[in-house]
């Protein structure tokens, strides 16, 4: 019985890894600059928790396999140094394992959130309020209007609260509910919640930030193909969670500027 | 002997109700409702969010906060009569307020205190309607699509901002009144309160936008007065 345990370890073990190791599931296509550096290291990260976790199972399936009969008159040896040594050694192994990926990790973490954006990226606004996003661009002054939780008149489209009849700044910020970008350009998102924690995320982008209410926090990408790819909430804020998505819309140059013209017209 | 009281008492009340309310035949009160000023641009509404409501319409669906038709008229303006009128009891058909392309039919729903109200959902998404009232209880609730109508009433006269809190673009307004003189201006800017037994009323406007604006008017026997109201309108 002991021996059948074993080998039925040894099976679920392999079976597991199949699918891994033959890349049955495919990453969704990866449209950002950044994002083959992400990729990189979700498959180291993959590839070596998967060995440790092979052996791992191995290694059981042995000892249940030697041991699974009690041997009638055989001392039992004991781990050379005790439990303390072994624990000193497992914890010296996983502590080493857990640091490596962080040394490896850190160049793609800082290069979404250390590195700042290019001084001419381009600068887009993000509001997450349930159950919808909404963006902002500064229009042709190049300036944000100010935000005035006051005046939010969702019915009148005015969801960022801004005020153009005092503010001149206001009056050509143009606010969307699709996210469009021009392709190969730098983006500088700027991200606040109006009213409980969200998130935001992009599959295909290898991007994904949480809005935090009472803060501002900021992610910048480049998205390198042209498309439309759904941008869903990932953190649950609420009964309508599971409908709060939005589209990101990559545009050549010379569409998104057609674009930015048709809304500064409805304005 | 308290009985007796009580069954005169009541049949003078009911002979009141009967005299002062509506009687067929009786002064009108009519006009038109525009604006002066520019007034703000009815913007394209995007519901990318919600395909299942972006795919109903060929082009998307203007905002509705204000509403105006040719010769600065103004649509959806509650005109109603807020002095003068006894209180009535509620008519017994519901006030119906439907939710179909991810947008409220009608913008602005009027009903009498406690009618019935009935909130249908003929979208293939879910909705959570959330009138914002301040002088009645508040409430919000969710409705899947396919489900029962939700029904309810006011007891109290209030105009009540109405949203989904699913789709924040959807916004409409509750008018509850405390009688049945009341009228919604079309797309001329027209209304009429037909039916006025003689006396002096106050004839009130409502716009959601632009707030409300009264008018004294006597009524004597059967005429036709005719009240006019502007409203300034504001590009923001």
């Amino acid at each position: 019985m002991g021996k059948l345990f074993a080998v039925v370890l040894v099976i679920i073990a392999l079976a597991s890894a199949y699918p891994i190791v033959t890349h049955m599931y495919v990453m969704p296509e990866d449209i950002s600059t950044h994002g083959h550096q992400i990729d990189e290291q979700l498959s180291d990260t993959m590839a070596e928790a998967g060995i440790s976790f092979l052996l791992a199972q191995f290694v059981l399936a042995f000892f249940v396999w030697t041991f699974a009969e009690r041997k009638v008159g055989v001392k039992l040896k004991n781990f050379p140094g005790g439990a303390k040594v072994m624990v000193a050694a497992a914890f010296i192994l996983v502590g080493t394992e857990v640091l490596a990926l962080g040394v490896f990790g850190q160049r793609a973490w800082a290069n979404v959130y250390f590195t700042p954006p290019r001084p001419d990226a381009l600068q887009v606004q993000a509001q997450a309020g349930q159950f919808a996003f909404y963006f902002r661009y500064p229009g042709v002054d190049g300036r944000f209007g100010a935000i005035h939780p006051d005046k939010i008149d969702e019915g009148n489209q005015n969801y960022f609260g801004l005020d153009p009849a005092n503010e001149i700044e206001s009056r050509d910020d143009i606010v969307s509910a699709e996210l469009a970008i021009p392709v190969n350009r730098e983006i500088h998102m700027m991200m606040h919640a109006k009213d409980v924690g969200h998130s935001f995320y992009v599959r295909e982008l290898r991007i994904q930030q949480d809005f935090v209410p009472g803060l501002d926090l900021s992610v910048h990408f480049t998205a390198t193909k042209t498309g439309r790819f759904e941008i869903v909430c990932t953190q649950l804020c609420g009964l309508g969670h599971y409908n709060m998505k939005a589209y990101l819309n990559v545009m050549a140059q010379d569409d998104f500027e057609k674009w930015l013209k048709q809304k500064a017209s409805e304005l | 002997m308290r009985t007796k009281q009580a069954f005169i008492t009541g049949v003078a009340i009911l002979a009141a109700i009967t005299m002062t309310s509506a009687v067929p035949g009786g002064g009108t009160v009519s006009g038109k409702v525009t604006y002066e000023g520019t007034p703000a641009k009815q913007k394209p509404i995007d519901m990318s969010k919600e395909p299942s409501c972006a795919k109903q319409y060929a082009t998307p669906p203007p905002t509705e906060t204000v509403v105006t038709g040719p010769n600065n008229a103004l649509e959806n303006v509650v005109v109603y009569i807020s002095t003068g009128a006894p209180d009535e009891p509620p008519p017994s058909q519901p006030a119906v307020f439907t939710q179909k392309g991810c947008r409220y039919i009608p913008h602005v729903l009027a009903l009498q205190v406690n009618q019935p109200l009935q909130v249908l959902n003929e979208d293939q998404t879910s909705h959570n309607i959330h009138p914002l009232a301040k002088i009645n209880r508040e409430w919000n609730k969710s409705q899947p699509p396919g489900t029962p109508p939700i029904v309810d009433k006011y007891d109290k006269m209030e105009f009540i901002p109405v949203k989904c809190n699913v789709h924040p673009w959807m916004h409409g307004t509750f008018a509850v009144l405390k009688n049945s003189h009341y009228s919604i201006s079309s797309a001329d800017g027209g209304f009429s309160l037909p039916d006025l037994p003689p006396g002096k009323y106050t004839v009130t406007a409502y716009h959601e936008s632009y707030g409300d604006q009264s008018q004294e008017v006597t009524i004597a026997g059967s005429e036709t007065k005719s009240v006019n109201f502007v409203f300034k309108a504001k590009p923001y």
